[in-house]
């Protein structure tokens, strides 16, 4: 080993703290660049191979009923590989287990041929033998999640008749990865599965003998999807179809991208912090290292080393911390990414994982982390290099100190030269206290911009389910009723109020824009399911016209006043021309409203409800229960408190993890600022403050000057890292932003106390350890040296 | 006969570092009284230094007793220790040892503001002859300069000692007189007992007493027949 690698590995050794420190602020970058690239590609690889291997269909259609001669026309659409007509429907279920109502989505499979699209991943038992009129597969997590075994049984209502159900096997479908009910805001396994039965039986259960109701297409790669959809909707309008469209309209697909999208959002934003700190953690430990050794950069030189030999050395210093945060990086976002992607996987139902390894992330990782540490070096080093050895070998000119404010201020109030000194010290190297600043604010907004998350989905709670949605049940028929299915369900054991809905698809434009959407129709005076307007306050519908949800206003860029035409995909499939005439605000989806007259007016028919929202007496909710049970009219009841409680149960589950993973982040950055500052400032500043021990002043008055530094620098963070918090936060509502969801931005004031707090801590923590060395000072050997 | 300002007996002081016994005092018997000026002559690691610390409240003795007036130093914890700087001792160093931040009148308030009964920054300062430059940072300052700042800083608190190691150590001939000036100048004032250590044998001529040290041991004490004053030295 020559002779400056045993310098530098003595250096390192010495200097481990501060190096380690820094090294982990690069990791903290390595990890998460890991983790979010590679949870993303595993992910998105995973599914992948899983609608690959499973042949995912790429359209799908639903429709009243059309006979199966139709699939041979479907077959013939240009570019389409491949057809599977089969009846899919939702019904209810009474299990007996489950206190609440729960619902199915009964898809058929093929009688005697293997499923040609869709494939199903059997996790256990078998397929319900043909012919056989009971017995179905049913989803894994349903099973699970109802302790279901083979050759269970459960009943169900089929087409308003109660039959009792016999379980062959479970599985797992491409389909149905995130199996959301109607209404659902995450999955509830419990209450909402899938059903898959021989064709026959399910044919003869909705007299659908020789007919489909839903048809799914594979197409041929390179195909143009939406000639397939048109085409499509074209064969299909006769037979009542409800419009097709791709895989980004499916729910569960779509659920998955909003999820991927999340993950890139997150991925882009935290690495480039970590990396931006640890490159001026870098420049700032390297200049005080490259100043305390500059007599030896100019022995070096005078020895006859380049000045790009003494310069190589002193980069490598930064390059050895950047290696070790590489590998602490890389470790570390293996292991949390392999976590992550397995959480994954539970959630989402995958029966496989492909946990991509790919050599190039962990270059990319690597490469950056040492970028960010050359780059942090560079301007130190360059200083090195143009360096003359004579001048090396004197000592540096003495620092030189200004007053910031006029002489007659300091003799007007009396401030303590104490403070005096930690005032000029700060503004003697403005940059690097700058730097310092900049760097504990963005551990704030590392917080701030993942904390407010939490509060956020509260808000967007409080709003869809305590101001709008605020029935604690919704009934959704089988099929359109009159007005006395209304007052049959006010009539119901328990409740107290009712209201109707009309549901209708239809397909908005305007312009060149185009959405497949549903508009619901609500009574003017809706209490219960109420439209927000601005500032969300509850609006009146208005009677005539179509009110836009704000997001689906954007996405057609379409304002009050503006026509739109809806193409309604039922029944006739009448296309009109509405103007928009309110804008509702709301969270969840994108959603039209009309007054409910005037939607049947539309609709050509007369009073027609498609369900009723209810709010009930929850000590009744027993006996109300058991009549929806087993009510023949409804096929989905939803019921919004338990949704709600699930989607907080399974928030909390990852609550805690989420937390501790972001405000480790915050600590890794805060503490590696403020202690390294806090090394370098005891460094600079030792034996003035060993001086001030001999002076007479105490233990405590002598560390209160660095601290006092610690704390003016972490409270002038505070502001900054708020305010880049919240930018951080927007950014992020931007990337989380979806057409199935948008992130209200609602950053409440605890969690920058919170992130304040925990930043805080951090700094005093980073500190005390360095306090201990200021007790540690040797009050002798300082005066027996110069500078 | 007032009590001695210090007084120490039979004071050893043993460096241990690893297997290595350094004997740095080896039973140093000393008295000073109140306003005496004493030089401290002795080659390097005679001890002289070390004897200085413990006295000043910088070290701790392995045995024997250290008083100042009726406090025994060799009883006092860190805590009292640093009080006992504060309050009664002033130091001068070879190397100033001023905080660079701070302008002259403020390095010697840093002292004044936590003192006792301490005299006006602008005040210790007159009495070195630093009136005109107050607002000078240390750097703006000679090397004779910031020793004399030095002492301003060490009188600020009126002290019952005066303890410099060295305070011509750094300075040429010339600047070393005035500094030495401001410290003959200082003992009449102020009382204040004056212990300076030096290997200057030039120096002695200007005290009250000289005191020899040699191999961790007091070698001679004597009293200077004729003092001079600090102006008609040199080196």
């Amino acid at each position: 080993m020559s002779a400056l690698h045993v310098k530098l590995l003595r250096d390192l050794v010495r200097l481990w703290p501060q190096a380690l420190a820094i090294a982990f602020v690069l990791a903290a970058g390595a990890a998460t660049l890991i983790l979010g690239i590679g949870a993303y590609q595993s992910l998105s690889e995973t599914r992948a191979a899983y609608y690959e291997r499973n042949r995912f269909a790429d359209v799908f259609a639903d429709l009243t009923r059309a006979p199966r001669i139709v699939e041979d026309e479907i077959a013939r659409i240009p570019g389409v590989s491949s057809v599977e007509t089969r009846i899919a429907k939702i019904a209810l279920l009474d299990l007996p287990a489950v206190a609440e109502p729960a619902s199915a989505m009964f898809v058929s499979i093929p009688e005697l041929h293997e499923q040609k699209l869709n494939l199903l991943y059997m996790r256990s038992g078998r397929l319900p033998l043909p012919g056989d009129e009971n017995e179905v597969v049913v989803s894994e997590p349903f099973a699970k999640a109802n302790h279901f075994s083979i050759g269970s049984t459960f009943e169900a209502i089929l087409n308003g008749r109660k039959r009792t159900l016999r379980i062959a096997g479970t599985a797992l479908s491409p389909e149905f990865i995130y199996s959301l009910g109607p209404y659902g805001l995450i999955p509830d396994d419990r209450r909402y599965g899938i059903v898959w039965m021989r064709e026959k039986a399910l044919a003869a259960a909705y007299d659908l003998t020789g007919a489909f109701s839903s048809v799914t297409v594979k197409l041929t790669r390179g195909a143009s999807e939406a000639e397939a959809i048109e085409r499509l909707d074209g064969i299909l309008a006769r037979y009542g179809g409800l419009g097709a469209h791709g895989r980004r309209d499916q729910t569960s697909h779509a659920f998955l991208d909003a999820e991927l999208q999340q993950l890139k959002a997150m991925s882009r934003i935290l690495p480039p912090v970590f990396l931006l700190v640890a490159a001026f953690l870098v420049n700032m430990t390297l200049s005080r290292l490259i100043l305390l050794e500059r007599e030896q950069i100019g022995l070096l030189k005078a020895l006859g080393y380049s000045g790009l030999a003494v310069g190589w050395h002193y980069l490598e210093f930064a390059l050895a911390i950047a290696c070790v945060g590489t590998a602490i990086g890389i470790g570390a976002g293996t292991w949390l990414g392999f976590g992550m992607t397995k959480l994954y996987a539970t959630f989402y139902h995958f029966p496989f994982l492909v946990f991509r390894t790919d050599p190039a992330i962990y270059v990319i990782a690597a490469g950056v982390t040492l970028a960010a540490a050359a780059a942090g070096a560079v301007r130190a080093v360059r200083d090195v290099v143009a360096l003359p050895p004579a001048v090396a070998m004197s000592p540096p000119a003495p620092a030189v100190y200004r007053r910031l404010l006029p002489e007659a201020f300091y003799a007007f109030i009396a401030i303590p030269q104490s403070l005096v000194m930690v005032t000029r010290h700060l503004m003697r190297w403005p940059i690097r206290t700058v730097s310092s600043i900049l760097g504990i604010a963005l551990a704030v907004s590392v917080l701030v911009g993942s904390l407010w998350a939490f509060g956020s989905t509260e808000f967007m709670i409080d709003v869809t389910y305590n101001r709008a949605e605020r029935q604690n049940a919704t009934i959704s028929f089988v099929r359109e009723r009159s007005m006395p299915a209304f007052y049959d369900a006010l009539s119901l054991p328990g409740v107290l109020t009712a209201e109707p809905y009309r549901s209708v698809p239809v397909r908005i434009h305007h312009g060149p824009v185009e959405r497949r959407i549903a508009i619901s129709g609500k009574p003017a005076n809706a209490d219960l399911s109420r439209v927000l307007g601005a500032e969300l306050k509850p609006v009146r519908m208005p009677e005539t016209g179509i009110a836009l949800s704000d997001a689906l206003a954007k996405i057609l860029k379409a304002q009050v006043g503006d026509m739109v035409e809806v193409e309604i995909l039922e029944r006739d499939r009448r296309r009109a021309v509405l103007p928009v005439t309110g804008i509702i605000e709301g969270y969840l989806g994108l959603n039209a409203y009309m007054s409910l007259p005037a939607l049947n007016r539309l609709m050509r028919e007369g009073a027609v409800i498609s369900g009723v929202n209810l709010l009930y007496d929850t000590a009744r909710q027993g006996d109300l229960f058991k009549r929806l049970k087993a009510t023949p009219v409804a096929n989905f009841i939803a019921l919004q408190r338990t949704t709600l409680q699930n989607f907080r149960d399974t928030l909390q589950e990852n609550l805690l993890v989420m937390i501790t993973v972001y405000v480790s982040l915050g600590v890794i950055i805060a503490f590696g600022v403020v202690y390294n500052f806090a090394r370098i400032s005891l460094s600079e500043q030792g034996r003035e403050l060993a001086s001030l021990r001999v002076l007479g002043f105490h233990k405590s008055e002598v560390s209160a000057i660095l601290l006092s530094e610690l704390a003016v620098l972490t409270i002038a963070a505070q502001p900054l890292g708020w305010a880049i918090g919240h930018l951080f936060a927007w950014a992020m509502v931007q990337g989380f932003n979806s057409e199935l969801y948008r992130v209200p931005l609602v950053v409440e004031r605890s969690v920058y106390a919170w992130a304040s707090l925990i930043v805080f801590a951090a700094a005093l923590v980073s500190a005390l350890i360095v306090r201990r060395r200021i007790d540690r000072l040797d009050l002798i050997e300082v005066l027996k040296t110069r500078e | 006969m007032s009590q001695p300002v210090f007084r120490t007996r039979d004071l050893t002081k043993v460096y241990v570092t690893g297997a290595i016994e350094v004997h740095a005092l080896r039973g140093v018997d000393f008295e000073a009284d109140a306003g005496e000026f004493v030089v401290l002559l002795g080659p390097s690691g005679s001890g002289k230094s070390t004897f200085l610390n413990i006295i000043g409240g910088l070290d701790r003795a392995t045995s024997g007793e250290a008083w100042f007036t009726d406090h025994e130093l060799s009883r006092f914890n860190d805590r009292e220790l640093t009080l006992y700087r504060r309050d009664h001792v002033g130091f001068v160093f070879q190397f100033y040892n001023l905080v660079p931040s701070l302008t002259a009148r403020e390095n010697v308030a840093l002292v004044t503001e936590i003192a006792r009964n301490p005299m006006r920054p602008e005040e210790a300062l007159a009495i070195v002859g630093l009136q005109d430059r107050m607002d000078h940072f240390p750097a703006q300052l000679s090397g004779g300069e910031q020793q004399r700042v030095a002492i301003a800083r060490a009188i600020a608190k009126r002290p019952q000692v005066l303890l410099c190691d060295e305070p011509t150590g750094a300075l040429d001939s010339k600047t070393g007189v005035l500094v030495l000036e401001a410290l003959t100048q200082v003992n009449e004032q102020l009382g204040a007992t004056t212990l300076i250590i030096t290997h200057n044998v030039a120096i002695q001529d200007i005290a009250h007493r000289v005191v020899h040290f040699g191999n961790g041991r007091i070698v001679s004490s004597n009293i200077v027949a004729e003092r001079k004053p600090a102006s008609a030295i040199s080196w």
